[in-house]
C-alpha cells in the first residue's frame, strides 16, 4: 500500500518567523496536469508594512556585525543549501525543469553564496579611498550600507536569480525584504527554511509571496525603505516603482537577470559612500 | 587701553570692479556660438546687495533647449566622441589655467551676481573651481584604471545639468569637469538668479578651443530646466538643488532610460562633545552655519551640544557672532553677504517666525544690518524641540538651531532623526568618540574637528533624501561612465 504523503503548508518568512498572511488569503499552485501542488500564502499590504518594520529593526545590528561574521553566515547558507541540494533539485523539477537544468541551477546558487561570502571583508577595500586633499586633513571614503532594501522578482525569475540579488545586498550590511510571485513561492519558502537554520539573524532576510500588484506599490511608496532592486521586463511596473520611489528618493536598481550577477558591482549598487575629514597637526 | 572690540568700525575696503566688464546683455552659448533666445526673450539678473539690475540674460525656450541638445549630440557623435582621453584632459587643463588667470574677474562677478562675500569667492570658490578642472583633467586618460576588474569604460552620452545659485561657478565646475573627462557632452543650465559666471565660463571654454557643442550653456528658470530634464535625447541628468525639485526630476525621468545623479538638501547635525576644544569648536560652528550666509546644503544647521558645556558654548558663540560683519559682499571685511534673492530672504524670515510661534527663543546680535538689499543677520534659535519646523526643515540661511544632549547615543539619535543625510560634524578630543559618531551618524560627509572643508579629490554626496550618487574624487567618475556597456 502506498503511504499517504504529508503535504506542506507554505507560509511567509517575516522577522525570523513563519506566519500565515494576516489576510488569510492563499494562491493555489498547480502542476502541468492541473493537480494542486500547494496553496502558497498571498501576502497583503499589511503583511508588507509589518515586514518593513522587521527588516528595519534588524538593519543596524546586521550592519554593525563584523564583516568576517557576515561572510561566515553567507558561507553557512551555502553549506545548508548544499546539504539540502536533493530537495531543491526535486522541487525545481516539480516546477517543470529538467534534471540537468535543475541541478545546474541549484549548484550555481550554492556557488554564488560562497562567492559573495568571500566579498564580505574585501569589497570595502576595493571601493575605499584615502583622498589626497590639498589641506592639512586626513580624508577617507568608504562604502556603507544603504539600509533597508526591497527585492522584487517576477515570473521569469529563478531561485538562482533570487540568490544572486539577495547575496550582494545582505553581504553589504543591508537587510532585505524579498517579494516573490507565486511561481517562485515554493523554492523561495524552502530557501527561507535554509536561511532560518543558517545563523542569519531574524529580520535580515524576509520573504513574502503573492501577487506583485498587491505588494509592489506599497513597497515602492514606503518611506522607510531605502532602495529597491527590481527584476522585470514589465515597463509599467518599473515606472510605478520609480514614480512611487521618488517620494523618499529611493535608490531604484533594475537588474538584468540575463547578465552575470558576479563581480563587486552588484554590492556597490546598494552602498553609499561616506567621506570623513579630520585635521592633521 | 584701546578697546579692540568696540573701538570703532572697520573702514570700508571694497574690491575694485574695474577689471570686470559686465555686458548689458548675455545670449545663450550653443554649438560654440552666442545666440539670442527664441523671440529674443530675456530676463533681468540683479545684484542682491543693492537690488540693481546687473544685466539681461537670454530666456531659453524648449526650442532653444532642442538646439542645445542637438549641438551636444552632434559633438558627441563627432570629434569629441572620437577624441583620445589625453586630448580631452588637455582641454580641461587649459580651462583650469584660464580660470586661474581670470580668477579675479570671476570672483568679483560671482560676488556681484550672487551676493557672497568677496573673501569667500576669491579664496574658496575660485581656487576650488580651478582645482576641480585640474583634478578631473588628469583622470581623462586613466579611466581604465579607475574601476575594479577589467572593465570596458565608455561615456554615457549627452548630459543635462541643472545647478543652484549658492555656489554658481563651483557647481558648474563640479558638473562639467567630470562629465568632460569621461567623454560626455553637456547642456548646463545655471540658476535663474546667478547665470553670469557660467556665461563667463562659456567664454573661457571657447577661449580654450573646446570643440563646438561639447559644452552648451542655456539660461532660464524652471521651465528651461524642465525642458532639459524631459528632453528625449538626453542620456543623463545631473542636478543640484532642493529635495523638492529633486523628487520632481525623479518622477519626470521615471519610465525613461535616463540615468541621474542628485545632490539635494540637508539638515546637518553639528555635535559638540564636552571634551571638545571649545574655542576651536565655536569657530567651527560659525564656519559651519555662517559660511556663504548659510546658503549651503551641507551647512551645520543643527547644533547639538552636550549639556555640561552648553552654557559655555552658547556664551562664546554669541560673543563671536557679535563680531561678524553683515554687509556689502564686495567689501573685503564682510563675513556675511547678501541673500541671493528676495524670495529666499522671505523664506528665511518665515522660518524664523515659525520658531517663535512654536515656542523657541530667537537670538540675534545687535548691530548694523544694511537696510537696503537682501540681508539677514546671523541668528540662533534656542530651546528647540526635535519636532520644531526649524529643526526638521532646511532653512538655507544664517540660522542655527540649538539643542542639548546628555549621552553619545542621544546625540546620534537626534542627529539621525531627519529625512536628510548629507553631512554632519563632530567635535571631541577623544578619537574613539569621534569615530563612533562619524560612523553612526548616517550621512555622506562627516567633518570631525573641522567643518565645511571641500576638495576635488574628496567625494561629496548624500544619503536618504539628500540625494543619489557622488561628485568629486574617484567615486565622482561613476555617474559619468558606463561599465561594460
Amino acid at each position: 500500500m502506498n503511504r499517504l504523503e504529508v503535504k506542506k503548508t507554505y507560509k511567509l518568512y517575516i522577522g525570523g518567523k513563519f506566519p500565515r498572511s494576516e489576510s488569510g488569503r492563499v494562491q493555489t499552485l498547480t502542476d502541468k496536469k492541473g493537480e494542486v501542488i500547494a496553496n502558497v500564502a498571498k501576502a497583503s499590504k499589511k503583511d508588507l508594512r509589518n515586514t518593513v518594520v522587521a527588516t528595519r529593526k534588524a538593519q543596524l545590528g546586521w550592519a554593525a556585525s563584523s564583516a568576517y561574521l557576515k561572510g561566515q553566515i553567507l558561507y553557512r547558507l551555502a553549506e545548508m543549501l548544499e546539504g539540502r541540494k536533493a530537495q531543491f533539485i526535486s522541487s525545481l523539477i516539480r516546477s517543470g525543469k529538467t534534471q540537468k537544468r535543475a541541478t545546474a541551477e541549484v549548484e550555481k546558487s550554492i556557488d554564488t553564496l560562497v562567492y559573495f561570502a568571500g566579498w564580505s571583508d574585501k569589497f570595502q577595500a576595493v571601493y575605499s579611498s584615502v583622498n589626497p586633499v590639498s589641506s592639512p586633513h586626513y580624508n577617507f571614503s568608504a562604502p556603507v550600507a544603504t539600509g533597508v532594501v526591497g527585492i522584487v522578482l517576477d515570473d521569469s525569475s529563478t531561485l538562482l536569480d533570487l540568490i544572486s540579488q539577495m547575496a550582494p545586498i545582505i553581504v553589504g550590511g543591508n537587510t532585505a525584504l524579498i517579494i516573490v510571485p507565486g511561481s517562485l513561492a515554493i523554492a523561495a519558502m524552502e530557501l527561507a527554511e535554509v536561511i532560518h537554520t543558517s545563523d542569519v539573524p531574524a529580520g535580515v532576510i524576509n520573504i513574502l509571496t503573492g501577487e506583485l500588484g498587491d505588494m509592489v506599490p506599497t513597497l515602492a511608496g514606503h518611506m522607510d525603505v531605502n532602495s529597491i532592486s527590481v527584476s522585470t521586463d514589465d515597463t509599467e511596473l518599473k515606472k510605478t516603482v520609480r514614480l512611487l520611489g521618488a517620494e523618499n528618493v529611493k535608490r531604484v536598481v533594475f537588474v538584468d537577470q540575463k547578465k552575470s550577477a558576479l563581480g563587486p558591482y552588484p554590492i556597490l549598487d546598494f552602498q553609499e559612500i561616506k567621506t570623513t575629514w579630520h585635521p592633521v597637526g | 587701553m584701546y578697546d579692540f572690540i568696540n573701538g570703532d568700525e572697520y573702514a570700508p575696503a571694497p574690491e575694485s570692479t574695474s577689471e570686470l566688464n559686465v555686458k548689458e546683455q548675455y545670449g545663450l552659448f550653443i554649438h560654440g556660438e552666442w545666440c539670442d533666445a527664441e523671440g529674443k526673450k530675456t530676463f533681468d539678473t540683479i545684484d542682491p546687495s543693492n537690488q540693481k539690475v546687473l544685466s539681461k540674460v537670454a530666456l531659453a525656450s524648449s526650442n532653444d533647449v532642442d538646439k542645445a541638445v542637438a549641438a551636444a549630440r552632434s559633438a558627441y557623435n563627432g570629434e569629441w566622441g572620437q577624441m583620445s582621453g589625453s586630448d580631452r584632459g588637455k582641454y580641461l587643463y587649459r580651462i583650469s589655467r584660464l580660470i586661474q588667470e581670470r580668477s579675479r574677474e570671476f570672483a568679483v562677478l560671482e560676488t556681484m551676481d550672487g551676493g557672497k562675500p568677496i573673501r569667500e569667492s576669491r579664496d574658496i570658490d575660485l581656487p576650488l573651481v580651478a582645482a576641480h578642472f585640474f583634478y578631473y583633467a588628469g583622470w581623462a586618460d586613466k579611466l581604465d584604471y579607475a574601476f575594479p576588474g577589467k572593465q570596458k569604460v565608455s561615456s554615457v552620452g549627452v548630459v543635462g545639468q541643472v545647478i543652484p545659485w549658492n555656489f554658481p561657478l563651483m557647481m558648474a565646475a563640479w558638473k562639467i569637469a567630470p562629465a568632460l573627462a569621461c567623454g560626455n557632452t553637456v547642456i548646463l543650465k545655471p540658476a535663474e538668479t546667478t547665470s553670469l559666471t557660467a556665461l563667463l565660463l562659456a567664454e573661457v571654454i571657447a577661449e580654450a578651443g573646446v570643440p563646438a557643442g561639447v559644452v552648451n550653456i542655456v539660461t532660464g528658470a524652471g521651465d528651461t530646466g524642465r525642458a532639459i530634464v524631459e528632453h528625449p535625447d538626453i542620456d543623463k541628468i545631473a542636478f543640484t538643488g532642493s529635495t523638492c525639485v529633486g523628487k520632481q526630476i525623479l518622477k519626470a525621468v521615471a519610465g525613461t532610460e535616463k540615468t541621474y545623479t542628485l545632490e539635494l538638501g540637508g539638515k546637518a547635525a553639528h555635535v559638540i562633545m564636552d571634551d571638545a576644544a571649545i574655542d576651536q569648536a565655536v569657530e567651527g560652528i560659525v564656519n559651519g552655519i555662517f559660511f556663504n550666509q548659510g546658503n549651503v546644503c551641507c551647512a551645520g544647521s543643527r547644533l547639538l551640544v552636550q549639556e555640561g558645556v552648553a552654557e559655555k558654548v552658547i556664551k562664546k558663540l554669541k560673543k563671536r557672532m557679535e563680531s561678524l560683519i553683515v554687509g556689502n559682499p564686495l567689501d573685503k571685511n564682510t563675513d556675511i553677504g547678501a541673500i541671493n534673492s528676495k524670495e529666499q530672504l522671505n523664506t528665511i524670515k518665515r522660518m524664523v517666525k515659525s520658531a517663535t510661534k512654536e515656542g523657541a527663543e530667537v537670538w540675534q546680535p545687535e548691530g548694523n544690518v544694511p537696510r537696503k538689499g537682501n540681508y539677514f543677520p546671523p541668528t540662533l534659535i534656542l530651546d528647540c524641540a526635535q519636532s520644531h519646523t526649524v529643526v526638521q526643515q532646511e532653512i538655507f540661511g544664517p540660522v542655527l538651531t540649538i539643542q542639548t544632549f546628555r549621552t553619545v547615543n542621544e546625540a546620534i539619535e537626534k542627529a539621525n532623526n531627519t529625512e536628510y543625510g548629507l553631512s554632519g560634524g563632530v567635535w571631541s578630543d577623544k578619537g574613539a568618540k569621534v569615530f563612533k559618531l562619524t560612523d553612526q551618524i548616517n550621512a555622506g560627509i562627516m567633518w570631525a574637528n573641522t567643518y565645511n572643508a571641500f576638495d576635488p579629490a574628496s567625494p561629496f554626496g548624500g544619503f536618504k533624501e539628500s540625494g543619489i550618487g557622488c561628485e568629486g574624487g574617484l567615486h565622482g567618475l561613476y555617474p559619468y561612465v558606463k561599465l561594460n556597456g
